[in-house]
């Protein structure tokens, strides 16, 4: 099994989103996604830093891959974009098709992210067709899901022509809006938001009435409430992943990656109670379900 | 313009051709389409009759295969295609890019329309499906703002579609798992948002809750208007305060935005609620098709009138609208 450390999803200062990065390259991820995938006003870190640091990071032999926005709404975004498919040095994560158009016009090689709406093996064919060689599950997904999934790439002669990534751990990407959730937590218009996003490393965590952690608001971004961690279903992985994604909330999760690979063949589990993890969407059940 | 209406029924169907739709969009009754709800949806021979009813008086209709196909079932997906090619849909409204593939090869000739579920919401993502499966409309996302609708209109290859009123979805359609997050079924899988089935009301000491797969969605006091619960319109607690974090129970209303449409030379505004009864669609339908013949006779002049907004509003979820991700403000 190889292990994916997925994008920041969070705004976080560029000194410390740097000194994470040095601490990955350190960490025994085998690929590491890099770039902004939830809001272009992020901007510690700009299209060229971003470059830069992937450029940095690649001497470590890991495999580097830049993310993209996943909800492009202006034309500045798409542009943007442009600017990481025409750098070409490395293979983006395309989350929306504008992503999936332009790698395509650039004969770039691209991975699915998980935001891209891919639910079956037909759709995997014309994607793979136009340059996609890794496919990363949308979250909501399930193990019997991908099995059919794997089965219909059979049918199709199509298997083991691109990876598999499963999204194994961290808070799940759930929606993308127009609106800014952060933003509106602080009682701000989206214009006028003062990059709040910078005060909350983690998130806005959403209680409901009753005090059951619900969502983790993320700017535009909705994400799960419980953490998502599929440390103990890597046995039943084995035949279907090539990749398992650790997605960062923090200097740990780069631990988080050994204790993985620690328990892949299942004998040391991992404590997913104490913290009330989640790991429902890959049991075939609601989300936020913790199946032991 | 076109005024595309929402049909649940044969009479909301007939409802809306008689008020003044231009064309009507249905489903299938099962789990290839958004509206997957019980009593809901059109099997065979009510597909054949609102074919009939609308071609007889000489409209269109839109037929949603808009979920996404499942690998094991991927049959029933063909098979729903195939039966809107055959009772005589004039388009096909799809999300899934197998479906719209599917379709393009095998029935060129009816036109492929991008489901809001697909979520196309730029124009290096129009010219994907345009690229690859000669469609004739790309339906909009609700995410976008009035500028945003204007800039994409200016270098659109395909027509756009709108949403112009009804209830409002708050994420980018087609890329929302919140609903399977706390039921394990959303509207890409099984065609519903906050499944009616996982939802639960009781009377407390604190007030009237409603839960949906027993997590508390909002507790109703005493005289407070109590919507269904739709789990993006709860009420929960951020940093201790109490409020609707992601969206208050409100319905889109863009009637005012008419004029800006028509300058943007879209193509159909398309009127949300295939749930709604035929008494709401014949309300709406009336309201929006005196509205655009009111623009089309003077453009200059064109005001919403009161009396409009009124009806529209009492039809509304929780009795109020907004121009939502069209008025930058909102977002």
């Amino acid at each position: 099994m190889k292990y994916a450390l997925g994008p920041l999803l969070y705004y976080w200062p560029k000194e410390k989103t740097e000194q994470f990065y040095s601490a990955a390259c350190e960490s025994s991820a085998d690929i590491i996604y890099l770039g902004e995938t939830v809001c272009t006003k992020r901007r510690e870190l700009k299209v060229a830093n971003w470059i830069d640091l992937a450029k940095q990071l690649s001497k470590t032999g890991k495999q580097i891959v830049i993310s993209t926005l996943a909800l492009l709404e202006a034309p500045s975004e798409l542009n943007e974009l442009r600017q990481y498919v025409e750098n070409g040095d490395f293979v983006i994560e395309a989350n929306d098709l504008a992503a999936v158009n332009l790698a395509y016009e650039n004969n770039l090689p691209f991975v699915a992210g998980p935001a891209l709406n891919c639910y079956n093996a037909y759709t995997l064919k014309l994607l793979h067709k136009q340059g996609m060689i890794r496919w990363c599950m949308p979250v909501e997904l399930s193990r019997d899901w991908l099995n059919n999934v794997v089965n219909q790439l059979d049918t199709l002669g199509l298997k083991q022509r691109f990876e598999i990534e499963v999204f194994g751990y961290g808070y799940l990407p759930l929606a993308y809006s127009a609106r800014c959730f952060t933003a509106r937590s602080e009682n701000r218009p989206k214009d006028q938001c003062g990059l709040c996003c910078i005060n909350y490393p983690q998130g806005r965590e959403v209680f409901s009435q009753e005090q059951q952690k619900v969502f983790v608001l993320n700017g535009i971004q909705t994400q799960s409430g419980y953490c998502y961690n599929l440390g103990n279903n890597l046995v039943e992985m084995k035949a279907l992943v090539d990749i398992v994604r650790i997605s960062p909330t923090s200097l740990e999760t780069l631990n988080i990656i050994d204790q993985f690979r620690q328990n892949e063949e299942g004998k040391q589990p991992l404590d997913i109670e104490s913290n009330r993890d989640c790991n429902g969407y890959w049991n075939g059940i609601a989300g936020l379900a913790l199946q032991s | 313009m076109e005024l595309l209406c929402p049909a649940g029924s044969l009479p909301a169907l007939k409802t809306a051709i008689d008020n003044g739709a231009d064309a009507v969009y249905i489903g299938l009754k099962d789990d290839t389409n958004a509206r997957h709800f019980a009593g809901l949806n059109f099997t065979d021979k009510k597909l054949d009759e609102a074919s009939t009813y609308v071609h007889q008086h000489g409209k269109k209709l839109h037929i949603a295969i808009n979920t996404f196909a499942h690998p094991d079932k991927f049959n029933r997906w063909q098979h729903a295609v195939d039966m809107a090619a055959q009772i005589g849909a004039d388009a096909l409204i799809l999300a899934d890019l197998a479906m719209l593939d599917y379709a393009a090869e095998k029935y060129p000739h009816i036109e492929r329309h991008v489901s809001v579920q697909a979520s196309a919401t730029n124009l290096e993502a129009i010219k994907f499906y345009q690229r690859n499966f000669d469609v004739h409309r790309v339906v909009l996302p609700r995410v976008l703002s009035m500028h945003q609708v204007k800039q994409l209109s200016r270098v659109t290859p395909v027509p756009l579609e709108v949403f112009a009123f009804g209830s409002l979805c708050i994420m980018a359609e087609g890329r929302c798992y919140l609903s399977s997050y706390l039921t394990g079924e959303s509207p890409n899988t099984v065609g519903a948002c906050s499944p009616a089935k996982f939802v639960r009301w009781q009377q407390t000491e604190k007030g009237l809750e409603s839960r949906l797969n027993n997590v508390l969605i909002d507790c109703h006091k005493q005289g407070e208007n109590a919507g269904y619960p739709t789990l993006c319109k709860g009420r929960y607690f951020v940093n201790n305060t109490l409020y609707h974090p992601i969206e208050e129970p409100t319905s889109l209303n863009t009637i005012e935005l008419l004029p800006e449409l028509f300058a943007a030379n879209i193509a159909s505004v398309k009127i949300e609620g295939r749930q709604r009864s035929p008494a709401y669609v014949a309300q709406v339908t009336q309201v929006w098709r005196q509205a655009i013949d009111r623009y089309l006779a003077n453009p200059n002049q064109f005001n919403a009138e009161k009396k409009w907004m009124e009806t529209l509003g009492s039809v509304s979820e929780g009795t109020q609208t907004t121009l939502g991700a069209y008025h930058r403000k909102w977002q």
